[in-house]
């Protein structure tokens, strides 16, 4: 393979809060191979949410670049950065975040709705996914007719459905009960084994456990990385 | 993207505008109503103005635009003399004008006199009140009334004091049902006349006060009835009988050319003023009638455009109040979308098409209420409407203007939320 999936180099990020700057990030650097499953750990305040909105492409750093699948995405634009999370990025997040109106097949073919995908083969590829997750008897429920654990499911679909280069995970077990938090994350583990590239954020030891690497952040610098 | 993929592209844009909409069915049918009244009442109110001003131009067409009409008016200070008692008034245009008006004013081409009384027409025992019009063979080119059988007035018949009249279509039927009328013997307070043509009825309801034809007309030789009829009539009028002398009461002046129409008004004028000590004649120029019509026309059309123009402003904040306050509802939604990979351009398409299926479906259903409120006007007040296509398509146009001119600022902002604050909104 000729690029590492994630690749960043002294990512650093200020915000002017007024006359005040807060340094988020004071220079972080990192390699995620393809097909590996990390996981960012670090007390609250530590930058890991501000790493990942920038390697979630929902944010650009200040100084650093950063590398996703060997493309320099650190200083696009904005529709630019669109285009890079709709067919490189997939997003769970800790509260799911299912558009309420829709139904769970309608949600896991949403990015493919923004890819241009016809309605007829979305619709396929949405049955695919909700079955890889076990929600295929679900089609046609709303998210507030699911259970939490469900309602992840059908957001990991979701992150699915575009087959994107790195999926990336905001405490996704954050709002689950220890059971539930399993099942979760024998799904990620067999995603992996899949050959899927996992960056999840969390700051629980157990969670983490699940991953195949660490790294560890404490006041916007890398601890450590094992 | 080819034109079908946009086609099938927009197609799912508005289903899924139409679907966010109906989940909140009640707020979406009252954000409507703004622009449903709107569009509907400027339809309507264009309807019943181009309803009262077609109606007006086509009664003052009717009297001819190269026309000046002359009318005996009575003056104030003798209507207030008569009053209570039974005395002659002596008023009214002369047989003398009619001459002097042919002959000396430029740009005239004839001067057609007209002599006006009510009499009870009799005809094989059936009774009319008619409107006997004495006059010459010339009215029937001026007022253009079609033949429907035998003939009008001619010069002979008025050299002759031919003792002949014409009807109305109408007042024929009145007095003979289905029976030809030709022939028949018509006596008008006393006298013996012979029906010697038909022609139609205008179809006016004779509340114009300019119509120089009336439905139940008979017309007779301008010569015999002066011979007959006299110069005095007598009259019931609140109650008093009043006696008045006049030799004409109406004068249709025929000119050369529209652009002679009014300058040779102004010689009438000053003519008659010569020779009237009182002012007991009108002066009427159809033609400037229209201008004046046409030129309120315009004025109403402004005010209506004004009056709309508020109206959907009204409704259009509407819209936009809603679509912000959907916005700030969901904010979250916006985040999902923009994290997922949906650009800011259509953000901004997904809250327009929202905003646009409402003020269509605003302006659709105002169409439908801007077509019934006429129709229950003319139902209930007799008052002519007309309804024009282009009135709807503009209606319509600006309704939809309106939803998109409101929705967009909403719709930017909507895109404008940084999808990470979005996320996190509760």
């Amino acid at each position: 393979m000729a690029f590492p999936a994630v690749e960043f180099t002294d990512l650093t990020k200020v915000y002017e809060m007024g006359a005040e700057r807060v340094h988020a990030l004071r220079g972080v650097s990192a390699r995620f191979e393809q097909g590996s499953f990390w996981a960012i750990m670090g007390a609250s305040g530590s930058g890991k949410s501000t790493l990942l909105s920038i390697l979630g492409c929902l944010d650009r750093p200040t100084s650093g670049t950063y590398r996703l699948g060997g493309e320099d995405v650190s200083r696009l634009g904005d529709d630019a950065l669109s285009d890079i999370r709709l067919r490189h990025l997939g997003f769970v997040f800790q509260s799911f975040n299912l558009v309420p109106q829709l139904t769970v097949a309608e949600n896991i073919a949403l990015p493919l709705y923004y890819q241009g995908v016809p309605e007829r083969e979305s619709a396929a590829r949405a049955a695919e996914f909700a079955a890889v997750v076990g929600l295929e008897g679900r089609l046609g429920h709303r998210p507030s007719q699911l259970s939490g654990g469900q309602q992840q499911r059908a957001a990991i679909a979701r992150a699915l459905a575009t087959d994107p280069t790195v999926i990336l995970a905001d405490e996704p077990t954050g709002n689950l009960d220890t059971a539930t938090s399993v099942e979760i994350m024998k799904l990620f583990r067999s995603l992996h084994e899949r050959g899927k590239t996992i960056v999840m954020v969390t700051h629980e030891p157990d969670i983490a456990g699940w991953a195949e690497r660490r790294l560890v952040l404490r006041d916007g610098l890398v601890k450590e990385a094992t | 993207m080819t034109r079908r993929a946009w086609a099938v592209r927009a197609a799912r844009d508005v289903r899924l505008g139409v679907k966010n909409l109906l989940l909140h069915k009640l707020r979406s049918l009252l954000t409507t109503l703004g622009l449903v009244f709107g569009v509907g009442s400027v339809i309507a109110m264009l309807a019943i103005g181009e309803g009262a001003s077609a109606e007006a131009i086509a009664q003052i067409r009717r009297l001819g635009s190269r026309n000046v009409l002359l009318r005996a008016v009575k003056p104030a200070a003798d209507q207030n003399a008569n009053s209570g008692h039974a005395r002659l008034s002596v008023y009214g245009l002369l047989y003398e004008d009619a001459a002097r008006i042919g002959e000396t004013i430029p740009g005239v081409v004839r001067a057609v006199p007209a002599k006006q009384f009510e009499q009870t027409g009799r005809l094989r025992g059936r009774e009319l009140e008619m409107r006997i019009v004495g006059t010459t063979a010339d009215w029937f080119d001026l007022v253009r009334r079609p033949l429907v059988a035998g003939r009008v007035l001619t010069e002979a018949d008025e050299a002759a004091r031919a003792h002949v009249a014409v009807l109305t279509e109408w007042g024929a039927r009145r007095l003979l049902a289905t029976e030809h009328a030709l022939g028949e013997t018509l006596t008008l307070g006393g006298n013996a006349y012979e029906v010697v043509g038909v022609v139609r009825s205008e179809e006016g309801d004779g509340r114009g006060m300019q119509a120089p034809d009336a439905r139940t007309d008979a017309y007779v030789p301008l010569s015999t009835a002066r011979e007959r009829h006299g110069d005095v009539f007598a009259k019931r009028t609140q109650g008093a009988n009043v006696r008045e002398q006049v030799q004409l009461h109406q004068i249709l002046v025929e000119t050369a050319d529209e652009a002679l129409v009014e300058p040779a008004a102004r010689a009438i004028e000053r003519a008659l003023e010569t020779f009237h000590k009182k002012k007991d004649y009108e002066v009427a120029v159809p033609l400037a009638l229209l201008r004046q019509a046409q030129a309120t026309r315009r004025t109403f059309s402004i005010v209506l455009g004004a009056i709309a123009g508020i109206s959907l402003l009204v409704g259009g904040i509407g819209i936009m109040n809603i679509m912000l306050a959907t916005v700030t509802e969901r904010t979250r939604e916006i985040g999902i979308r923009r994290a997922i990979g949906a650009r800011r351009s259509q953000i901004v398409a997904q809250f327009l098409v929202e905003a646009l299926v409402l003020s269509a479906a605003g302006g659709a259903i105002g169409i439908g209420v801007g077509l019934a409120i006429p129709r229950l006007v003319t139902l209930f007040s007799g008052m002519p409407t007309v309804v024009r296509a282009w009135s709807l398509l503009l209606a319509f146009g600006i309704s939809v203007g309106t939803g998109v001119a409101f929705g967009l600022y909403p719709a930017v902002r909507a895109s404008r939320l940084d999808p990470i604050e979005a996320l996190r909104h509760e």
